[in-house]
């Protein structure tokens, strides 16, 4: 055998949680040098997958071969004395110490401080990574923070180095310097596995691609010669659904308004929100969109009533100023909300499913009476949301905990569509949701739509948004763009503000006129 | 005020800050590591009837020390097994802990009741720890001395090595340090054995060196107020040193306001004695007040405080 | 081979309530053997503590004496337990309440009968509430930990209690001795059967766990604390705001503390001495932990408990072992009960070690 040994090989690995088989049977080689994609929808068991390959998991079942070698990486420690390195998708960085307090960390051997910052510099240079050794890191912005992962990981001279979902994050500017540096270590040797669900990046940067969905693998392909349609079909699986949706569709009149709505960031990762204006009518689904980490999350809590504001005419619904109430109190005034995160916030693991429907419905519903719960009520709305939506449990009694992903948001959308609200909010409708609950979803909120009710879609899949919305907004660090009709809206148009360009833009091309007809 | 009393007085404040100093210490290392272990009252128990039998079994003062540490942290580790192994409530394992402490070492007292040690006193030649002016400095029990050095350790470690930067960072965020491979059960465990005999050493001291003797919960409430201590020099060990002898001089006019001994000091009128006893405390709450208003990342809270260490795996 | 732990899809409901008996009886096991090994008759030193006590008729009193003030104060810290806001300035509050109730009794003079009684107890709720506040504040004002501030106000109680009963409110026929004098018949609770020691803090202590049942298991506040407990931003996407579950957690555990005070010092003790706070606020944390926070588990655990207090007395006198041995067992009871709450949400599992057996997996 003179073929040099694949750097990583995966053989027959599986993993099972209580409830669900995260990796079954996967198997795949990387090669050295190779920017190795590993693709695959939320939940699809990318993850997981990592998680052992850097010895954070052990797998139950197959076995990891690294140069030809099988090995038993038990630790990360492990990991990285093999040369694998992994920079996170959330950064494991310690916010009260410095970023040489950070990085020093993230060596196993004991190296003087002085000797690391030369290392820092050097590594800083090479790959044109800017960095100041001696903040500390709760004053840095989200990339510069990923830039101090890249660093420690690249400090440890990795001959593979796993990114999750590194681009997330980054802005597109961002993005083009992270691929130059990735292009130039594989250049000198590196493997890189590339997690990632975004089709062009991993064209552009990606020498193959192994698919995942469900936890097993789906193909291992060429994405240079494949289509972003084919590999997007072997990850979601069959073709989806269209959502049936009138074409000619009349909006009533102005449901919900946000007006010049602004709120402070909450804690280090908080993003501010800066003046968001917009209106929804009835009958419209109005979508905003952006790179997660934009002020999403800040809007949301804004928007359902967890976070109030001082200004109680920010947020009218049917001209009624909900500004200063408080979730509870917007949901009397028909404001609804499903916020992103499902479990722990949506909904209370350990709670029973009718306890969970008491939690958003117990006034809208009357499932609780001058101060009592009425649980028979809450157990009959409860199995009412089963039946009409297909949620897969052993009935209203279950543990919200003990159903898998797609059927506790099926739950969820649904607790909140049946109580027939007059505005609903939704992040995230089908984050790691499968195919068929994902139409479902989007059907149920078309058809509220069409009963009267405004909708807004906040989600970080633009896929999603262009087929489901009728009007379109992008959010970038907590400022909201012009809406757009989806039926007019250009791509090109939505990446751009995306990656923040906007009204800046707008700003420059103006200045410059100005400046053109003084010349 | 006369220069002997004055002498006097601060022997005796260095003497009652000593316990307070050497828990305090040991249970700082524990919070900076994420940990909360009401225990410190429960473990000092422990080491004072376990470095009081040492001593009057072996005839040694110092195996005394050595037995009073072990003790104290064979006891923190059985409060460290629950907390880390078993994921236990931390506040109720540690007030169990102190519960268990106290019925414990009157339990082992019983055979020791009435047994009498010589002091725990000065090492240094009668020159100078019987002088009147240079006891001051070498008057002191060997655990004093003992205690001045650790806080010089406790600060180094923490500050410029590499242990102490792990340490900080697994009581900042366990989960960080726990991915990047850092056992974070493993330094909570050392820090909290560390901890355990720290105080187990200050116990010891009430009962080696202030009186000699076995008393069922003789260390008084003290493990309270080096709880409080740790709060109030807002965990950092230097500030620790000079809260210990801040508090050990309140503790000192409350013996003073209770009309114990001193004499040839102006009377400090009309002051109760429990208004110095109550002081450190509320001193630590307004502490705590004033820590909460500035920026979190300022103010050297060990962010995974008292919070229990959840892995999926 | 190892051990795996596999965390359970939902709490297992056998283990909730075997366990805290397994716990109780593995505590006993452990006390014969070990007293045992240090020449105490193991088997007569438990029996005394843990069984004389109930199987003695005339001890029944001094353990719902005993239990009363336990349960209740375990009621309001279960509240406050549940919701994740841990005051454990209980002790604080129990004091505080106990001479709020002397103060007003005090200042009625020699008077007495239902009305006084009554405010006397009232002054005791609000004045535990009141102490409890101050924690309250600062953690929804400046969101500073209530474990820590509510345990330092702890020992300013004690403080105050000194001050108090040694000064301002000593008895002048105390033969100068620090402690209030003791309360006339008119001031005190009404005995419910004469001859007995079992005053109307007792009737209380038992009725009051079966109303906080009805609250925490069937009311909107009691799911309040639950959700605010369980998942804390489902909670505020709920509609509960946390601050106020704070303050009501907070309230509910002071006040509760404070009744026990008035309750044990209008009802069983009769006066304030500096013994008057015996770690009863500090036992009913352990009570609340062994009742499982849930109101009838801590009827039954405040029984538990004060019956090794009642024992421990017994046992002093019978095996000569020191009063405060009783905690061992406490304490015992609690480690158990809190290292084997995992097997409520876990179960233990054997797994081939895949070192060794690389082939076969757990799966197949």
């Amino acid at each position: 055998m003179t073929d040099t040994p694949p750097r990583l090989g995966l053989r027959g690995i599986s993993k099972r949680f209580p409830g669900v088989l995260a990796n079954d049977d996967v198997s795949f080689d990387v090669a050295p040098g190779e920017i190795h994609a590993l693709l695959g929808e939320n939940g699809a068991g990318k993850s997981t997958l990592v998680k052992m390959i850097y010895g954070i998991m052990q797998p139950d079942a197959g076995t990891i071969a690294w140069n030809g070698q099988q090995v038993t990486i038990a630790n990360p420690k492990a990991a990285r004395k093999l040369g694998i390195g992994m920079v996170f998708q959330h950064f494991s960085l310690f916010e009260a110490l410095t970023v040489l307090e950070n990085i020093a960390l993230g060596m196993d051997a004991k190296i003087p401080q002085r000797e690391l910052e030369g290392k820092i510099r050097e590594v800083m240079t090479r790959y044109g990574l800017k960095l100041e050794p001696s903040r500390q890191v709760s004053t840095l912005s989200v990339g510069e923070r990923q830039r101090i992962e890249i660093v420690r990981a690249l400090l440890l001279n990795p001959t593979l180095l796993i990114m999750d979902e590194p681009t997330s994050v980054l802005t597109p500017q961002e993005v083009e310097q992270l691929f130059v540096v990735l292009r130039q270590l594989a250049k000198d040797g590196c493997s890189i596995l590339y997690i990632s669900h975004k089709l062009h990046e991993i064209k552009a940067l990606c020498d193959t691609a192994t698919i995942l969905r469900g936890g097993k693998l789906v193909d291992t392909c060429d994405p240079k010669v494949e289509t972003s349609r084919s590999m997007a079909e072997k990850m979601i699986g069959g073709n989806l659904k269209t959502i049936q949706k009138p074409a000619d569709r009349a909006f009533g009149k102005e449901r919900f308004v946000v007006n010049e709505l602004s709120m402070a960031g909450a804690g280090h990762f908080g993003v501010a929100l800066k003046d968001i204006s917009f209106s929804v009518r009835a009958g419209e689904i109005f979508g905003i969109a952006g790179v997660a980490g934009n002020g999403q999350t800040a809007l949301l809590l804004a928007l359902s009533g967890e976070e109030t504001t001082h200004d109680a005419q920010a947020i009218t619904i049917d001209g009624e100023p909900l500004g200063q109430l408080n979730a509870k109190a917007r949901r009397l005034k028909g404001l609804a909300s499903v916020p992103e995160e499902r479990n722990g916030h949506a909904s209370v693991p350990d709670f029973t499913l009718s306890d969970n429907s008491v939690l958003t419905g117990r006034d809208r519903l009357g499932l609780s009476v001058s101060g009592f719960l009425r649980p028979r009520a809450a157990r009959k709305y409860t199995g009412e949301v089963i039946d009409a939506f297909a949620v897969k449990a052993t009935g209203s009694e279950a543990m919200a905990g003990s159903l898998s992903g797609g059927n506790l948001q099926k739950y969820i959308m649904g607790r909140e569509i049946l109580q027939k609200p007059g505005v609903l909010v939704v992040g995230q409708p089908t984050w790691g949701v499968d195919a068929g609950a994902a139409a479902a979803i989007h059907q149920a909120l078309v058809d509220l739509a069409a009963a009267g009710s405004a909708i807004v879609v906040i989600s970080q899949d633009l896929d999603e948004l262009l087929s489901l919305c009728d009007t379109l907004a992008v959010i970038n660090e907590g400022r909201l763009s012009k809406p757009m009709k989806v039926s007019e809206a250009d791509i090109e148009e939505i990446g751009l503000l995306m990656g923040g360009i906007h009204g800046d833009a707008e700003a420059t091309r103006q200045a410059e006129e100005v400046h053109h007809h003084a010349a | 005020m006369s220069i002997e009393v004055l002498i006097l007085t601060i022997i005796t404040i260095v003497g009652i800050s000593t316990p307070i100093l050497l828990a305090g210490l040991g249970e700082l290392v524990v919070e900076k590591a994420g940990v909360l272990n009401l225990g410190v009252e429960g473990m000092m128990l422990i080491g004072a009837i376990a470095g009081f039998a040492t001593t009057v079994i072996t005839g040694s003062p110092w195996l005394g020390m050595i037995g009073a540490a072990a003790a104290g942290a064979l006891a923190a580790l059985l409060f460290g097994f629950l907390v880390l192994a078993l994921n236990s409530n931390q506040v109720a394992t540690g007030l169990a802990l102190t519960i268990f402490g106290t019925g414990l070492s009157s339990l082992i007292g019983l055979s020791f009741q009435g047994r009498i040690v010589a002091p725990f006193g000065s090492i240094f030649p009668p020159a100078l720890s019987r002088d009147p002016f240079l006891k001051v400095l070498f008057g002191y029990s060997p655990i004093v001395y003992f205690a001045l050095i650790m806080v010089v350790l406790v600060t180094w470690f923490l500050k410029s090595t590499r242990g102490g930067l792990i340490l900080r960072a697994v009581g900042e965020n366990d989960l960080s340090a726990h991915s990047i491979g850092y056992s974070v059960v493993g330094v909570r465990y050392a820090a909290i054995a560390f901890g355990g005999a720290m105080a187990g050493i200050g116990g010891a001291y009430f009962s080696l060196v202030i009186t000699p003797m076995w008393a069922e919960r003789m260390t008084a409430g003290r493990g309270w107020i080096a709880l409080a201590l740790v709060v109030f020099a807002s965990w950092r060990a230097p500030r620790l040193l000079v809260g210990a002898y801040f508090f050990g001089l309140l503790m000192w006019l409350e013996l003073y306001a209770k009309g114990g001994g001193l004499n040839g000091l102006p009377i400090i009128p009309a002051i109760p004695s429990q208004f110095w006893a109550a002081m450190p405390y509320l001193m630590t709450v307004v502490v705590l007040a004033l820590i909460s208003v500035r920026d979190r990342a300022g103010s050297n809270a060990p962010a995974c405080l008292g919070k229990p260490f959840l892995t999926s795996n | 081979m190892r051990l795996k732990l596999e965390k359970r899809p939902e709490p297992s409901r056998l283990m909730v309530v075997a366990t805290p008996i397994a716990s109780v009886l593995l505590t006993m096991l452990i006390g014969v053997v070990v007293f045992d090994a240090i020449g105490i008759n193991g088997q007569k030193a438990v029996v005394d503590i843990f069984l004389t006590p109930l199987l003695a008729s005339y001890k029944w009193q001094d353990v719902a004496t005993k239990a009363a003030p336990l349960i209740i104060i375990a009621l309001g810290l279960s509240i406050g337990n549940r919701a994740n806001v841990w005051n454990i300035g209980a002790e604080g509050q129990y004091v505080i309440g106990s001479l709020c109730a002397a103060g007003v009794g005090i200042a009625a003079g020699g008077g007495g009968g239902g009305l006084i009684i009554t405010a006397m107890i009232l002054s005791g709720v609000v004045g535990g509430a009141a102490w409890a506040a101050i924690p309250a504040v600062l953690r929804t004002r400046f969101s500073v930990n209530e474990i820590l501030s509510s345990l330092m106000l702890t020992y300013v109680a004690l403080q105050v209690l000194g001050y108090l009963v040694g000064g301002p409110w000593k008895d002048p026929n105390g033969r100068n001795f620090p402690a209030t004098a003791p309360l006339t018949a008119e001031q005190s609770l009404p005995i419910l059967f004469p001859g007995t020691t079992v005053h109307l803090g007792i009737a209380i202590a038992l009725v009051l766990p079966f109303v906080f049942w009805l609250v925490t298991a069937r009311s909107v506040f009691g799911f309040q604390i639950r959700v605010v407990g369980s998942a804390p931003h489902a909670a505020r996407h709920g509609g509960f705001d946390s601050k106020q579950t704070i303050w009501l957690a907070m309230l509910i555990g002071g006040g509760m503390a404070g009744l026990a005070g008035a309750l044990e010092f209008t009802g069983a003790l009769k006066a304030i001495n500096l013994g008057f706070p015996s770690g009863y606020g500090f036992t009913a944390i352990i009570v609340s932990f062994l009742g499982r926070l849930h109101p009838i588990g801590c009827l039954i655990a405040g029984i538990v408990l004060a019956v090794t207090y009642v024992g421990g007395q017994v046992a002093q006198t019978t095996v000569h072992i020191p009063n405060a041995t009783a905690g061992i067992f406490q304490a015992m009871m609690l480690f158990f009960i809190l290292a084997s709450d995992i097997l409520v949400r876990y179960r233990v599992r054997i797994v081939r070690n895949p070192k060794n057996a690389p082939a076969p997996a757990a799966g197949e």
